[in-house]
């Protein structure tokens, strides 16, 4: 049988069997199993609406603990046990052997990289852009466009940017993108502003925000004045991580400017990106972004067309101009949709899988969580480290999970 | 001392003009009140005012000096919204603080202009607040703070009350009132669409109708001296009836007979030549009085009769075309729907227009 008349049929069965299930036990319940007649009507009708939710919401119930429930605790099991000696149990052996392994601790460093550029990057693109293209006549037009990576695969953006990132021996016509441009640099003052000063200056720019982070969060408990009036108890940890993640990232960042001025560059030569240790990362995090930007924009461009006019206008009146507007203004107002879609796309990033297995398949020092998973349980068929690769994942996401679910919940309100 | 002053404004949106050609002097310490229908363009003048819409044509001038061209915030002037608009993630300190904030003022100013506007409009209590922990009224109040603390030359009030409940409507009214009587030496502009609110709060009162500003004066003069049959009809509640009438005689005095056979002698002034030229009648609901004699303004049939204690509403039988006559008699009588009587009233009472709707008073 045709592939696609199978389908059909699938999708005719499941449509027919979903519409088939609800109405046939809602008839059951209804006129069987507590009929709203006799003298009982009344004491019936109540028990089968009692009923009734559970009734409607048994088959999602059923198959999310079918394909979700069991196998979380099937790969706790597995993680604790050892496959080859019959399942026995062998406590947390599989996680010490992980963590033995530079490969994780690089995968860990990478999702690291990811989880702190990707969705802070996309969303600032989004935001930048949703602003932008709010209220000019042909902003629909550009969002679509911008949109439209998110109708893209992962594997299928991936492919694209191997393109171009692709590479052909320094006699050849560069088909890649980025070594046609590469290559027109030949280390002269062009060269010097383009790729020396410019990302140092980019760099700069982010190491003083990260000061500012540091400042921002370390003030309070310098100069206490009367600002920690109300503080939640998680107020302290939240400030300290914050402060000791931007401490890392400062140190990077003037580490990068460092090696960015003096470091020496093979002009001419033709770049295989992907391979160049640290910065291939970030080659990869550019295909989640594309696609990212998209979505943090249609979101966060919603909220912004949601602030009160008013409350624009009166700024205005106030005298502020439009970077006060912007940040002092809109931002804060929608600062609980931009947590909702920072949230979003860090539980995306934690996951990333497809991409970089599609364009380095964890090679060259660019390994991921997911990937190092994968590699294990189906490359080297190491279930007890796989599945405590997998469990590291979850425990991972859940935090930011339910963190993403508390904040939808409240924008809801 | 003029205030503001807008000199032939126009406001057009491509081919569309909501606005010609007003004119209109505002002197310092005045509470002016735009009213008018909606869509009038009242709210229009009072944003090209603010700043928040272009002047399409005119000079806008603020303490003498031309603000056409001049942003907002540096008109000297602050603004209250129908929404309140106040900043949702600041507290009530914060959201008045925030103008002095942008301006770059040392905190002791900002802290002694916030402890004034709080102590006007008794926020004291509130101020570190957030917005969503007040009520409607306390919104509202905490706007005006905003527009205090400002300390501007002219202050704009976009429709205030018109987002609170009725009872807080009319003491949110009467707090305007009295803060303006606290600050006699500030210029007020207030738009409203509720005719009660411009009579009790304006010093003058700019009626405007489809761009055009059809009457300025006092709220008093307005309702005694309407210049046409719109002020008439739009001041004052029930509406003024207007009977189609003709001059019998002109003159000092001017003798009508309306279309129903009614006959009053107004005293006021008419041209002879007038005579035979036909007129119309404007007599208030609340100014017509039963009489028996022959010599009556108006004989018709009850429709509606509506008794509220107090007065007396009577609504007539239209004439084929012509709008519902509407009488409001004081206190309680014994009418019953369907008969038909007769009504007069003092001639001094009397408004006479022409078939144009201007009154013969401005003709």
């Amino acid at each position: 049988m045709n592939p696609a008349l199978q389908g059909l049929i699938t999708i005719i069965l499941g449509v027919g069997g979903c519409i088939g299930y609800f109405y046939l036990s809602n008839q059951f319940l209804d006129k069987v199993l507590f009929p709203a007649r006799g003298k009982d009507a009344g004491r019936n009708i109540n028990r089968a609406n009692m009923i009734r939710p559970w009734l409607f919401l048994f088959p999602a119930v059923f198959a999310l603990g079918l394909y979700l429930g069991y196998p979380v605790i099937e790969t706790l099991r597995l993680s604790l046990t050892d496959r080859s000696a019959d399942g026995a149990f062998v406590g947390l052996a599989n996680y010490s052997q992980m963590a033995s392994e530079p490969k994780f601790w690089e995968a860990m460093r990478n999702n690291m990289l990811w989880l702190i550029v990707v969705p802070a990057v996309s969303t600032a693109f989004g935001l930048l852009t949703a602003q932008l293209t709010d209220r000019i006549a042909w902003g629909n037009v550009a969002k679509s466009f911008i949109f439209m990576p998110m109708a893209i695969s992962f594997v299928g953006a991936s492919v694209i940017f191997k393109l171009i990132y692709d590479t052909r021996a320094a006699d050849l016509e560069q088909i890649g993108v980025l070594n046609a441009v590469w290559l027109s640099f030949d280390g002269g003052l062009g060269s010097f502003l383009f790729l020396r000063l410019t990302p140092a200056l980019i760099l700069l720019a982010f190491a003083g925000f990260m000061v500012y982070g540091i400042y921002i969060s370390v003030k309070p408990y310098i100069w206490s004045g009367n600002e920690r009036r109300g503080d939640a108890w998680w107020t302290f940890p939240l400030r300290a991580v914050v402060a000791l993640g931007s401490a890392w990232l400062l140190w990077l960042s003037v580490w990068s400017i460092v090696s960015v001025m003096t470091g020496t560059l093979p002009y001419g030569e033709p770049q295989t990106w992907l391979t160049v240790p640290f910065w291939n990362n970030f080659f990869l995090m550019a295909v989640l972004i594309w696609i990212q930007t998209g979505f943090a924009m249609v979101i966060l461009s919603a909220a912004l067309r949601g602030i009160p006019e008013e409350t624009i206008e009166a700024a205005i009146l106030d005298g502020a101009n439009a970077f006060q507007i912007f940040f002092k203004i809109k931002v804060p107002q929608i600062m609980g949709t931009i947590v909702v879609v920072w949230t979003t796309i860090t539980l995306v990033v934690l996951k990333v899988f497809d991409i970089v297995f599609a364009m380095t398949n964890g090679q060259w020092e660019t390994q991921v969580l997911a990937n190092y998973m994968y590699d294990k349980l189906f490359r080297a068929n190491d279930w007890g480290v796989g599945s405590a690769s997998a469990i590291v994942i979850m425990l991972l996401v859940m935090p930011i999970l339910v963190w993403n679910v508390y904040n939808a919940r409240k924008e809801m309100r | 001392m003029t205030s503001l002053s807008l000199r032939d404004v126009s406001k057009s949106y491509g081919a569309v003009n909501v606005l010609r050609d007003i004119n209109l002097e505002i002197d310092e310490g005045e509470l002016i009140v735009f009213v008018g229908p909606s869509g009038c363009g009242k709210s229009t003048l009072l944003r090209m005012i603010a700043g928040l819409e272009t002047i399409t044509g005119g000079t806008l001038e603020i303490a003498g000096e031309r603000m056409n061209e001049v942003p907002p915030a540096q008109r000297g002037i602050a603004m209250v919204f129908q929404t309140y608009a106040l900043y949702p993630h600041m507290t009530v300190r914060d959201n008045m603080a925030f103008g002095m904030k942008i301006a770059k003022k040392p905190q002791a100013e900002i802290d002694a202009a916030i402890a004034n506007a709080a102590r006007i409009l008794q926020l004291e209590p509130y101020l570190d607040r957030l917005p969503k922990a007040l009520s409607g009224g306390q919104r509202q109040r905490v706007a005006i703070g905003r527009s205090i603390v400002r300390d501007p030359k002219v202050f704009l009030f976009d429709e205030p009350l018109s987002n609170l409940d009725a009872a807080l409507r009319v003491a949110t009214r009467i707090e305007i009132a009295q803060l303006k009587e606290s600050m006699p030496q500030s210029t007020m502009i207030y738009v409203t669409h509720d005719q009660v609110e411009a009579m009790t709060l304006a010093s003058r009162i700019v009626v405007l109708h489809g761009g055009d500003i059809e009457q300025v004066g006092a709220p008093l003069e307005l309702y005694e001296r309407p210049a046409n049959t719109f002020v008439a009809q739009f001041i004052g509640s029930p509406a003024m009836n207007l009977l189609a009438a003709e001059v019998l005689q002109g003159g000092e005095q001017t003798e009508v007979r309306t279309a129903t056979g009614g006959h009053a002698i107004v005293p006021i002034a008419s041209q002879v030549s007038d005579q035979g030229s036909s007129v119309q009648l404007g007599v208030r609901p609340e100014d017509l009085v039963l009489t028996e004699s022959d010599e009556y303004l108006l004989s018709a049939d009850v429709e509606i009769v509506e008794a509220l204690g107090e007065t007396t509403v009577l609504y007539f039988k239209p004439k084929d075309g012509e709008a519902p006559l509407i009488a409001k008699l004081p206190g309680i009588h014994s009418i019953k729907k369907g008969t038909t009587i007769r009504l007069t009233a003092v001639p001094e009472k009397l408004h006479l227009f022409t078939d144009k709707g201007i009154s013969f008073l401005y003709r």
